[in-house]
């Protein structure tokens, strides 16, 4: 179960990083909030991982940890708001450089990329 | 208490200046003048004990922990310079009366003068080595002002910055020097270092000190090769000039080397150094003051060569050559004021310093002719001047130094040679504008006697080369005397001022040099022909071609290290955090901790299957970002589960509402967004972006396995044994966010508070324009709010609210609370909206979100408050038991109010934000009478 | 329990709330109340400052939960002076935006309180996680005051840096949990006593959150390679926000100072000055290539940004070698590089609006207006920044080049630093003498005029580089009080066992 939980966990963050380093806003977001997946598990699991143990009192006789589960419910809440800013931030970039492209306005280059882009539209 | 008077008055001094401006040219001589006089009378009561070799001081506490101390030190050789400095200014500031126009800044040129002169006061005054080094820079920076008085011209800005640049830059070499004697001293106040020569010396950091100080002292004193600051300083108003270049700025290096002259000199290093540098200087100067057509330009570099003079004198390390190196501070200092104010003079009446088109003036101007002439002679060294006495006893020294072999040679001949050329300049000076000829079209003509003022300081002046020149041992002797015995820390070699040592070698050599000057003058056309061969280079032209190539290449530096390309940042970002935890995690390795591993149950793993592969498919087809939406959401899904899965119902819940949210905020999103990406990072940087990827996963994979097989124990227990008891709530992770840990939660809404206002503000004028169609190219629904979603949004939204108050009323027992509850809340009303558009919606929802928001605030802030009555700590909860007829029992907690502001706070940020996003399309955008929510 | 310590959290938060409400109140109220909130921040700050004065801890325990349990604020020497610091940049600030940088957004001065509440709560809490929200908070209203005043120059520097600090707070995040599932325990003080008890697996553990936790402040503090967000970012940003950024950097070298002398000093075992090895260097780095950046700048505003990250080179590199005068010399060179800078960034903003359309480009223009009183200005911050005497950088640079002990560390920060320094002074004079002096004639199409409240305040925080020399005595004996407290952390692990209300010790 240890295992598999982490491998979850390098995937969100691997998958998360590699969408963080694209160009274009709409990646980074995803890539962001693939990240904060990963990330909020790991805060979780650092309370370690427990079944049928909910932090109810009176419900069962052993319970989680329930600090972790706390402290990510804040840190959802703080990404959530970040998210929303930060998706708001890149329609303002899109709306002043009507270009989606982190750095703004690019100089429009034909790569060879673009080329390709060209035929899989005509096609 | 006089010593600090007579260095700040002048600032003092400085601050009231400007008043006086209206009141014309000579009410503000008037005014500027005080500090000095007053300065002049302070210093005159201290005159027995200096002269009788003791010292005042005057010391105040300021920054002990720096051993910087306000305190000021009178002894011979301060006081000999304080003189020079009061008296001379007095002369400049009666001479720039005459000589600054109308019209010119005069506020601002007396308030920088005053400055300066205050500064250069406290170099000399200083009793403590940190505190002159605050006053030295002080002296560049006024000076840069000064010198750039004429700020419209191009040369003078140049000069000053070259000045600055120079001697700013020595300064902080002197600094470092200073700190380094200071450590070694443990002190610096100046009796202590004075007196710990020998150790400082022995000590191993003394050449770097040395040769740190001198680089201070050099620069100053526009030594070679740092000499070339100083002519271009000229571009100067002449008073200027007059002051700083001749009688105190540039004396401030040799008055260093004089101060600290017990506490450094005397080593072979100290004789090398400074008496090469000298020689080199002397020599220089000389000759190049020899073809200068600029009249300033002589000046300045026979200025140049007479600090060089002053240099070797110290250097030789001879007791008697330090006592010619005061003996001549004091000669140069007036003739050659003196000299410069002639200038001045002649520049005032001629409209130029070119000694081509100057010839002849003997016949205007005889008065200011004789006056110069006096003062020439006497820097050519011609008997019964002043500038004779010194030379002699330079030539005399020159001989005593005790050098292996044919190097014994170089001094006096290097001291006659540059005697030669003196004598040649200063033959220049007289008969090149004097006499040789008529006036060549001068610009003013016919050129006459200044106004009868000006040439008062200028007759002083010659009147004290004459009176010292004839009368030495009456007229500077006692003070030669106190100056040479503070320079020398004590015993004096007996010297005697007379006007003949009778016929000996100086003698011979000073004939020599006559001779020499005379006949090298009236062949100057040859010398002038040779040295025509040479190219003259601008060192102001090289100064400023070098600053703007350094400027250029730190540009193009900086443009390629900081390219503006977050994809570089993020890089940079995520390589240093590998760059870090690699070491700690890869001697981590593979670690399955005691509590081993549990088994996987099917469903888990599959849902983590699914996980895993939908998380790789978002990343691989990121491009198509529609379809990578949707697998994000999977990805969100399967997380919110996961959470359940291990005993989290709050986040799970949580995660879920946020989910619903955040996937419907990017649908916003990409409503205006181009449906695609195009590739832009070519392949060798995807491939990069991969391995980072890789690494930080694996990174975390092992971390988190580590870590979830290691055993444990948290202060959680003591949430588990009184949340009930203290909290008054079994859902522990609830009571934690409002009661235990209530202040995390305080500042969590406050962010969603001010990310939805900044939200607000960010899009509230901006307009975007979606794509017509979706990235398939097929257009959008025309039918904007489809009927039937309408009919089931209707009675949807009270079920949505009820269902939220039980979520939140529960919450504090069983999964749930306000923020779950706000989210539902706002998801209902977000129904509502995609439903029946914006402004129906809009009209039916009769409040603002910022009252929402703020709200929400208010009611957790008041929650918190309201312990303080109690005398309790702010978010201190209380419960009480109720009995509801239907509901039942259950309590109230004082945190149940501050989770209402949570719902509240939540409701409004939600719902602001998305507004506003769903406004910026000018589709959507037909604002509603009160729109601007 | 003393109700003080959450003065300079309340009353920016009360007086945030009371804006977001009043949103369509007329301005000048607006103004009024807003500019009250700081005025009395600033009285609250002082008073804490005299309490923290006596060398005690206070501990203020939210809910009255013991510690580690419940989150604490506690003040000490260090905390009141980074909130004093900041609350008199905040007013001056708060004062200049009155002359119009206010106006165009209904938030700004909600969100201009907030940000000062979220420093605040940095520089207060005793609790790691609630350091990473006290971060977010300050963060989402600087992301907010960095786009304020429109325009399209700002949308791209905005992105970048609320992207990377959003990757920064997930590195927080990380290494919270890193620590957290070792220790256990989010308490600062309570983690002081836990991570020298760590051993085996787990100290690999800790110690890579530690270093990750050090990238995130290093991010905060822009120190090489993680700088390059802030040029830009603050050259086009409004003159009250750019000025007060010149505390955001600031944040993060308290918490380093903070966490990396409590947690992770000299007390910390296996984990004792973790990273710190790593900081001098970076931190000499970081100032060469703040000199370079100045040097190449081609407008006032990014020069006075470049100044920012030299003052941060500056401020680290004695803080790494950990010494208690270094550590002393720091913080006094803090205040003055951080007031001076503020300065110069509202006086550059003030010159721009005078020259047209050059505005605070470095080229030739023609003749300003209001030269004098600008040039005086501008020469008083420069030469501060520089670190020319008499002004408050001197004697910084002093404090600073005293407290290196003799040796090649002593080499190497001397050498950088005086370098530096003169190609500072290089860089100021240039720009300084071709802004003010070479002109062209020719006239400027109506310039704004030089309104009474900007030129106050601009004055007012350049001036207190001087006020800073006055009191450099005073001022220089509490940082090093200060830093003799900090060296000395076992005083602060007394705060776990402060009494709670109720309760009779």
């Amino acid at each position: 179960m240890e295992l598999v939980f982490a491998l979850v966990i390098g995937t969100l963050t691997a998958t998360g990083v590699y969408l963080l380093l694209r160009a274009r806003t709409f990646p980074v977001v995803m890539g962001l909030t693939l990240l904060s997946y990963g990330v909020n598990l790991f805060l979780f699991s650092s309370g370690r991982l427990a079944t049928g143990q909910q932090p109810i009192l009176g419900s069962t006789e052993s319970y989680a940890d329930p600090l972790p589960q706390a402290l990510v419910l804040t840190a959802i809440v703080i990404g959530f708001a970040m998210t929303a800013f930060l998706v708001v931030m890149s329609l303002r970039n899109l709306a002043d450089n009507d270009d989606d492209h982190v750095d703004g306005k690019q100089p429009k280059r034909p790569t060879e990329d673009h080329k390709q882009e060209e035929e899989a539209r005509g096609k | 208490m006089s010593l600090p008077l007579v260095v700040f008055l002048p600032f003092l001094g400085a601050l009231a200046a400007p008043l006086f401006a209206q009141g014309g040219r000579t009410a503000i001589a008037i005014a500027s003048s005080v500090p000095a006089l007053i300065g002049l009378v302070a210093l005159f009561p201290h005159w027995e004990t200096v002269a009788a070799g003791g010292t005042v001081l005057h010391s105040y506490e300021w920054l002990p922990a720096i051993g910087l101390s306000f305190s000021f030190r009178l002894d011979g050789l301060a006081l000999l310079f304080a003189l020079l400095i009061l008296i001379i200014g007095l002369l400049i500031i009666l001479y720039a009366r005459y000589y600054l126009k109308k019209y010119e800044n005069i506020g601002k040129f007396y308030a920088l003068l005053l400055c300066f002169k205050g500064s250069m006061l406290g170099i000399v005054l200083s009793g403590n080595l940190l505190l002159m080094m605050i006053f030295w820079e002080l002296t560049s920076l006024t000076s840069f002002l000064l010198i750039s008085f004429w700020n419209h011209k191009q040369g003078a800005r140049r000069g000053a910055r070259m000045a600055l640049a120079v001697t700013g830059g020595g300064g902080l070499a002197l600094l470092a020097g200073i700190l380094i004697i200071g450590n070694i001293v443990g002190s610096f106040e100046l009796d202590t270092v004075l007196a710990a020569g020998d150790q400082i010396k022995a000590h191993a950091m003394y050449p770097v000190a040395l040769t740190l100080v001198l680089l201070g002292a050099f620069t100053k004193s526009a030594q070679f090769p740092f000499h070339f600051w100083l002519p271009h300083a000229m571009e100067a108003p002449t008073p200027v000039s007059a002051y700083l270049h001749s009688a105190t700025m540039v004396k401030a290096g040799v008055f260093l080397m004089a101060r600290l002259y017990p506490a450094l000199a005397g080593t072979d290093q100290w004789f090398y150094m400074v008496s090469f540098t000298g020689m080199a200087t002397l020599l220089v100067g000389a000759y190049v003051a020899m073809f200068k057509h600029d009249l300033k330009g002589l000046l300045a570099h026979s200025t140049v060569s007479h600090l060089g003079l002053i240099t070797l004198l110290f250097g030789m390390g001879t007791k008697l050559a330090a006592v010619a190196a005061v003996f001549h501070i004091i000669n140069h200092a007036t003739f050659k004021a003196s000299l410069f104010m002639a200038a001045g003079i002649i520049d005032h009446e001629t409209g130029t310093r070119d000694m081509r088109r100057i010839n002849g003036l003997w016949r205007y101007m005889p008065h200011t002719a004789t006056l110069a002439m006096v003062a020439a002679s006497s820097m050519a060294g011609v008997p019964l001047l002043n500038g004779f006495l010194s030379k002699e006893m330079f030539f005399a020294e020159s001989l005593q130094l005790n050098l292996p072999g044919v190097i014994a040679w170089l001094p006096p001949i290097v001291a006659t040679l540059a005697g030669i050329f003196a004598v040649a300049y200063s033959a220049r000076f007289i008969h090149d504008v004097f006499f040789n000829g008529k006036p060549v079209n001068l610009p003013v003509y016919p050129p006459h006697e200044p106004p009868r003022y000006m040439k008062i300081p200028v007759e002083i002046l010659v009147f004290a080369c004459l009176m010292v020149g004839m009368f030495p041992a009456f007229s500077v002797g006692p003070l030669l005397y106190s100056a040479s015995f503070a320079t020398l820390g004590g015993e004096v070699p007996d010297y005697k001022l007379a006007l003949m040592h009778g016929f000996n070698l100086p003698l011979m050599m000073s004939i020599a040099a006559f001779v020499g000057g005379l006949i090298m003058y009236t062949q100057r056309h040859k010398f002038f022909a040779f040295h025509a061969r040479f190219r003259e280079i601008d060192e102001k032209a090289v100064f400023a071609s070098v600053v703007s190539r350094i400027v250029d290449l730190a540009h193009r530096f900086t443009a390629n290290v900081e390219n503006g390309s977050l994809q570089r940042y993020g890089m940079l970002l995520v390589v240093s955090v590998i760059g870090v935890a690699m070491v700690p995690l890869a001697s981590l390795g593979v670690f399955v901790g005691e509590s081993g591993l549990s088994p996987v149950d099917w469903p888990t793993g599959i849902a983590a299957a699914v996980l895993i592969v939908s998380a790789l498919a978002t990343a691989f087809c990121h491009r198509e970002r529609f379809m990578a939406l949707v697998l994000l959401s999977v990805v969100g899904l399967i997380v919110a589960l996961g959470f359940a899965r291990f005993s989290a119902p709050d986040l799970a819940m949580t995660q879920l509402s946020v989910e619903v949210v955040t996937i419907v905020l990017l649908m916003l999103a990409l409503y205006y967004m181009p449906s695609w990406t195009p590739r832009d990072s070519l392949a060798g940087r995807r491939l990069r972006d991969v391995v980072l990827a890789a690494i930080t996963g694996i990174g975390m994979t092992l971390v988190t396995l580590a870590m979830l097989t290691q055993p444990f124990s948290s202060i959680s227990e003591f949430f588990l044994e009184n949340s009930k008891s203290g909290g008054g709530g079994t859902n522990v992770v609830n009571v934690i966010l409002v009661d235990f840990r209530g202040f995390d939660t305080l500042g969590e809404i406050t962010v969603l508070a001010i990310a939805a206002l900044g939200i607000y503000a960010l899009l509230k004028d901006t307009a975007l324009t979606p794509p017509p169609s979706d990235g398939q190219g097929h257009a959008w629904t025309r039918d904007a709010h489809p009927l039937m979603l309408k009919q089931l949004a209707r009675p949807l939204l009270p079920l949505a609210l009820m269902v939220s108050a039980y979520i939140f009323l529960r919450g504090h027992n069983l999964p749930g609370g306000g923020f779950i509850a706000g989210l539902i809340t706002s998801i209902a009303l977000l129904v509502q909206y995609i439903a029946t558009g914006l402004v129906p919606t809009q009209d039916r929802i009769r409040f603002k979100y910022h009252n929402v928001i703020g709200l929400g605030l208010l009611f957790a802030t008041i929650a918190g408050a309201g312990s303080l009555a109690f005398g309790h700590p702010f978010l201190t909860s209380t419960f009480e038991y109720l009995k509801w007829p239907v509901v039942g029992k259950f309590e109230v907690a004082s945190a149940l109010i501050f989770d209402l502001g949570v719902y509240l706070a939540v409701i409004g940020a939600t719902l602001l934000a998305l507004v506003s996003i769903g406004r910026l399309s000018p589709h959507s955008a037909i604002k509603s009478p009160r729109g601007k929510s | 329990m003393n109700h003080w310590l959450t003065a300079p959290i309340l009353i920016p938060l009360l007086g945030g709330i009371l804006q977001t409400f009043m949103g369509y109140a007329p301005m000048p109220l607006r103004r009024t109340l807003a500019v009250a909130t700081t005025v009395l921040l600033v009285a609250a700050s002082l008073i804490l400052l005299s309490m923290a004065d006596d060398g005690s801890y206070r501990v203020y325990a939210f809910g009255n939960w013991q510690p580690p349990f419940g989150i604490v604020l506690v003040l000490d020497r260090l905390a009141a002076f980074m909130v004093v610091m900041t609350s008199v940049l905040a007013l001056f600030c708060h004062l200049f935006s009155l002359g119009g940088a206010d106006e165009g957004n209904r938030q700004f001065h909600t969100l201009f309180l907030f940000q000062i509440m979220g420093l605040n709560i940095a520089f207060l809490t005793g609790d790691l996680f609630n350091l990473f929200v006290a971060f977010e908070v300050l963060l989402i209203a600087s992301y907010g005051l960095l786009m304020h005043g429109g325009g399209t120059a700002r949308t791209v520097p905005g992105l970048h840096y609320v992207v990377l600090n959003l990757i920064g707070s997930a590195i927080f995040l990380i290494s919270v949990g890193m620590i957290y599932s070792v220790t256990g325990t989010l308490n600062m003080a309570d983690l002081a006593v836990k991570v020298p008890q760590v051993t085996g697996e787990n100290l690999q553990i800790v110690k890579a959150g530690g270093m990750m936790l050090l990238i995130v402040f290093a991010l905060k503090a822009a120190i090489l390679p993680l700088c390059f967000w802030l040029p830009r970012a603050y050259a086009n940003a409004t003159a009250p926000v750019a000025a007060l950024f010149a505390v955001m950097t600031k944040v993060g070298i308290y918490a380093i100072i903070r966490v990396y002398l409590l947690i992770f000093g000299d007390n910390a075992g296996e984990l004792a000055n973790l990273g710190m090895d790593w900081l001098f260097p970076l931190a000499l780095i970081t100032l060469a290539m703040g000199v370079i950046g100045a040097l190449g700048a081609d407008n006032l505003r990014s020069l006075i940004a470049w100044q920012v990250i030299i003052s941060v080179g500056t401020l680290l590199a004695p803080i790494a070698l950990g010494s208690r005068e270094g550590i002393s010399a720091a913080l006094f060179y803090m205040l003055s590089t951080t007031w001076t800078v503020a300065g110069l960034f509202l006086v550059a903003t003030l010159i721009a609006n005078h020259r047209g359309s050059a505005g605070d480009r470095i080229i030739t223009a023609p003749k300003m207006h209001h030269r004098t009183f600008l040039s005086v200005l501008f020469l008083i911050g420069a030469v501060a920044a520089a670190g020319l005497p008499p002004l408050s950088g001197f004697f910084g640079k002093v404090l600073i080049l005293q407290s290196v002990e003799p040796g090649t560390n002593m080499a190497w920060l001397w050498s950088v630093v005086l370098i530096g320094s003169f190609l500072t002074l290089v860089a100021y004079s240039r720009a300084g003498s071709i802004v003010f002096w070479r002109t062209v004639d020719g006239h400027l199409n109506a310039p704004d005029r030089l309104s009474g409240t900007t030129a106050v305040a601009a004055g007012a925080m350049t001036a207190l580089s001087i006020v800073i020399v006055a009191l450099a005595g005073p001022i220089n004996e509490y940082t090093d009080a200060t830093a003799a407290q900090l060296l000395d952390p076992s005083a602060y692990l007394e705060i776990l066992k402060a009494p709670m209300v109720g309760e009779d010790n």
